[in-house]
């Protein structure tokens, strides 16, 4: 097999519009969202986690152009009429598909589409893509030991929307285990673990006056755990905790991941 | 003069329980103002929910030195009013220990209250001791200033008064049996109940007449029953209503993931409406629709807050977990959840006393929004729900700065500019940046 070249192959992303034109329906829609179609960073993580869904052979599709905001921003911060616009639009799309099952990499589009879409006339099975992956290594439909990432020091930041919100704290840290790292967690995690200060709309704003950004705080609980790099598993958090390591003038020793990248990069994808 | 006794403990007790009972009208008469919810989905979940976090417990021993205290004053307070029954029974029809025909069980049950008694002592002189020398964090805090934090001593006080009272009048009464005093004394000589904390008061009480034990008995019983009815009626002007309302509001507590919010009902007519492509949008409006005032969007003042939050608040017992847990209060923003609560609960006593005074509430120029919350503690929140998580009896302050929220964004437009910018990005192009949505696949291309 031939892995050397795969770093800079370009790799086609299936949209649902060429799947429904083949009368085919994929297996799974990956949902980007706006942070992993726009976010610099973010792309990134959409990248990898599209080299791993390649990899394990996943009939996937993406809606492209046909996607759009999930609403969640807007209704976390009182716009609940934008947010059901936005709801009423993205459930005449994915429905027209006749779409059964999402995964996504954004713990807030998962969350919005997993419990507040329903009601509003948008079923489907919502996965994380921690746990979409999880169940890869389960099925033996994707593989990963050790690499890039064994034995070494790494921390988990507990996304809210995963987290507390929809009580998955295992999916990513199982994954974690599966590198063989160094798993270390910070004196507030899971269910008690800190916000990186993005949700609720303030990534979009500056923070009210207080003492401190959260995302810094955020960071100081993580590097008190001396990490190698810390991992993450929402794009938001990423960013915050990336803007954390700045402001704290690690990050030449301290790399922020997502879940998904480091199991790409662990096989060298 | 036995019989006066009876008639005064008549008396107090109707006066007690009674004034009680109308408060407690009253604080449901208040709850009723806020929106009504429907909670009659999934009993069987929503009593093990109360079973495990209100009567177990469950969330209390997250922070193991302050459950486990917890855990003991509210056993102890639990069986020990099994005692008051006695009392009761004793204060109505003029007895003494009428239940001691119970006889060995009687002094189990007895020994038990006494040992109780002094753990719930020493328990409540340790919550004082890290309120007022500890001086915890959580108890300090720019809310607990004034009022609420003497409301806690006082509470804490009445609790140490209460069982100290319990065992003065053990001690007595168990002297009294030893020196064979009438009415106190067993015939046979045979002690009532069991004494094993008493006992060692009593000791003290050794060299009094009997006349002075049985004075002191007696005002330690009648102190100690006039305490509890006192205390009872304390609960509607205090903190404390959280160990009645502890249990309603664990029952009513939401159930679903903890991210889910709802989708408001009134917006979702709108849009219906707006994407149906058969709406005319000249039609006159129908009569019905004409007469029904316009829904409010959100909430700027508890009545638009639902029943359930209404609850929310005066369940709040001010213990302050949620606001050391918030990642906003944390970093020294203004935001407190603990104080959206006790600022709800301030505001619906305040229309209370309105509605008492007959005046119309909604005319008194304030509400909850900027008279009580204001709008830099709303902008705070990330709505990151650790505050839900920390409450110990299933609060929920999160809903409530979001129904805020809601009513500044859709009622007044008066969300921070930045927000505004996303909102209006996402409105235009379906992302918060200011990207095109045709551009949304583009990453598929780059390296």
């Amino acid at each position: 097999m031939n892995t050397d070249n795969t770093n800079t192959e370009k790799i086609k992303v299936p949209t649902m519009a060429e799947y429904m034109a083949q009368g085919k329906k994929p297996e799974v829609l990956f949902w980007v969202g706006c942070a992993g179609s726009f976010d610099d960073r973010a792309k990134k993580i959409t990248k990898a986690f599209v080299k791993l869904l390649t990899k394990a052979k996943v009939d996937y599709a993406v809606l492209g152009t046909e996607e759009s905001c999930t609403g969640d921003p807007a209704k976390r911060s009182g716009n609940e009429f934008l947010f059901q616009m936005q709801a009423a639009m993205n459930i005449e799309v994915l429905n027209g598909y006749e779409v059964k099952k999402i995964v996504t990499a954004c713990p807030h589009c998962f969350n919005t589409i997993k419990n507040e879409y329903p009601e509003l006339g948008g079923n489907y099975e919502v996965v994380h893509h921690t746990q979409f992956l999880k169940s890869l290594m389960e099925e033996g439909r994707l593989r990963v030991e050790g690499g890039k990432f064994k034995g070494k020091r790494i921390t988990f930041h507990d996304p809210c929307y995963l987290g507390r919100a929809n009580d998955e704290y295992e999916a990513p840290r199982d994954l974690l285990r599966k590198l063989e790292v160094e798993l270390l967690e910070m004196r507030k995690c899971k269910s008690q673990g800190l916000c990186c200060g993005a949700g609720g709309g303030q990534m979009f704003k500056e923070p009210e006056k207080g003492n401190k950004d959260v995302n810094v705080l955020r960071t100081e609980q993580a590097l008190e755990t001396k990490p190698e790099a810390i991992a993450a598993g929402c794009p938001f958090c990423n960013t915050m905790m990336t803007d954390g390591v700045k402001n704290k003038n690690k990050e030449n020793e301290v790399e922020v991941f997502d879940v998904a990248e480091m199991i790409a990069q662990a096989q060298d994808l | 003069m036995a019989i006066l006794g009876q008639i005064l403990f008549f008396i107090a007790l109707v006066l007690g329980v009674g004034f009680f009972t109308l408060n407690i009208k009253k604080l449901i008469r208040n709850i009723k103002l806020g929106k009504a919810v429907d909670c009659s989905d999934r009993k069987g979940d929503r009593f093990k929910q109360m079973a495990k976090v209100a009567l177990g417990q469950s969330k209390m021993v997250v922070r193991p030195i302050a459950g486990i205290l917890h855990i003991i004053v509210y056993v102890g307070f639990i069986i020990i009013n099994i005692e008051v029954i006695e009392i009761i029974i004793d204060g109505l029809f003029g007895t003494h220990r009428v239940l001691s025909f119970m006889g060995g069980f009687y002094k189990f049950l007895i020994g038990t209250f006494e040992i109780l008694a002094l753990l719930v002592f020493v328990g409540v002189v340790v919550f004082w001791l890290r309120r007022n020398a500890l001086k915890i964090k959580r108890f300090w805090a720019n809310e607990m200033k004034g009022w609420p934090k003497d409301d806690a001593n006082y509470i804490l006080y009445f609790e140490m008064v209460l069982m100290g009272l319990f065992l003065l009048m053990n001690a007595a009464d168990y002297q009294l049996q030893l020196s064979g005093a009438a009415h106190y004394a067993q015939q046979d000589g045979s002690i009532v109940g069991a004494f094993p904390v008493s006992q060692y008061i009593s000791t003290l009480l050794a060299g009094l007449s009997e006349s002075s034990l049985i004075l002191v008995e007696r005002s330690a019983w009648w102190l100690h029953i006039l305490g509890i009815l006192f205390f009872l009626n304390y609960l509607y002007y205090s903190k404390h209503l959280h160990i009645l309302l502890a249990f309603p509001n664990t029952y009513l507590a939401k159930l679903q993931p903890k991210g889910e919010m709802d989708n408001l009902e009134s917006v979702k007519q709108e849009v219906a409406l707006m994407m149906d492509p058969n709406a005319d949008p000249f039609a006159a409006p129908s009569g019905d629709e004409e007469a029904a005032e316009p829904e409010k969007f959100g909430a700027s003042d508890v009545f638009d807050l639902n029943q359930v939050q209404l609850l929310n608040a005066y369940t709040c017992t001010e213990c302050g977990r949620c606001t050391s847990e918030c990642p906003a209060n944390q970093t020294g923003k203004k935001l407190s959840p603990r104080k959206i609560m006790m600022d709800t609960r301030d505001r619906l006593q305040e229309v209370s006393k309105q509605i008492d005074a007959k005046k119309d509430p909604k005319e008194d120029g304030k509400q909850l929004l900027d008279d009580y919350i204001t709008r830099e503690e709303l902008w705070a929140c990330t709505t990151c729900n650790a505050c839900v998580q920390a409450c110990p009896i299933g609060i929920d302050p999160l809903s409530i700065i979001l129904d805020m929220r809601r009513y500044l964004v859709m009622e007044q437009s008066a969300a921070p500019n930045e927000l505004n910018v996303a909102m209006g990005n996402i409105e235009n192009n379906g992302a918060p940046w200011p990207y095109n949505q045709m551009d949304r696949l583009n990453w598929a291309d780059e390296n």
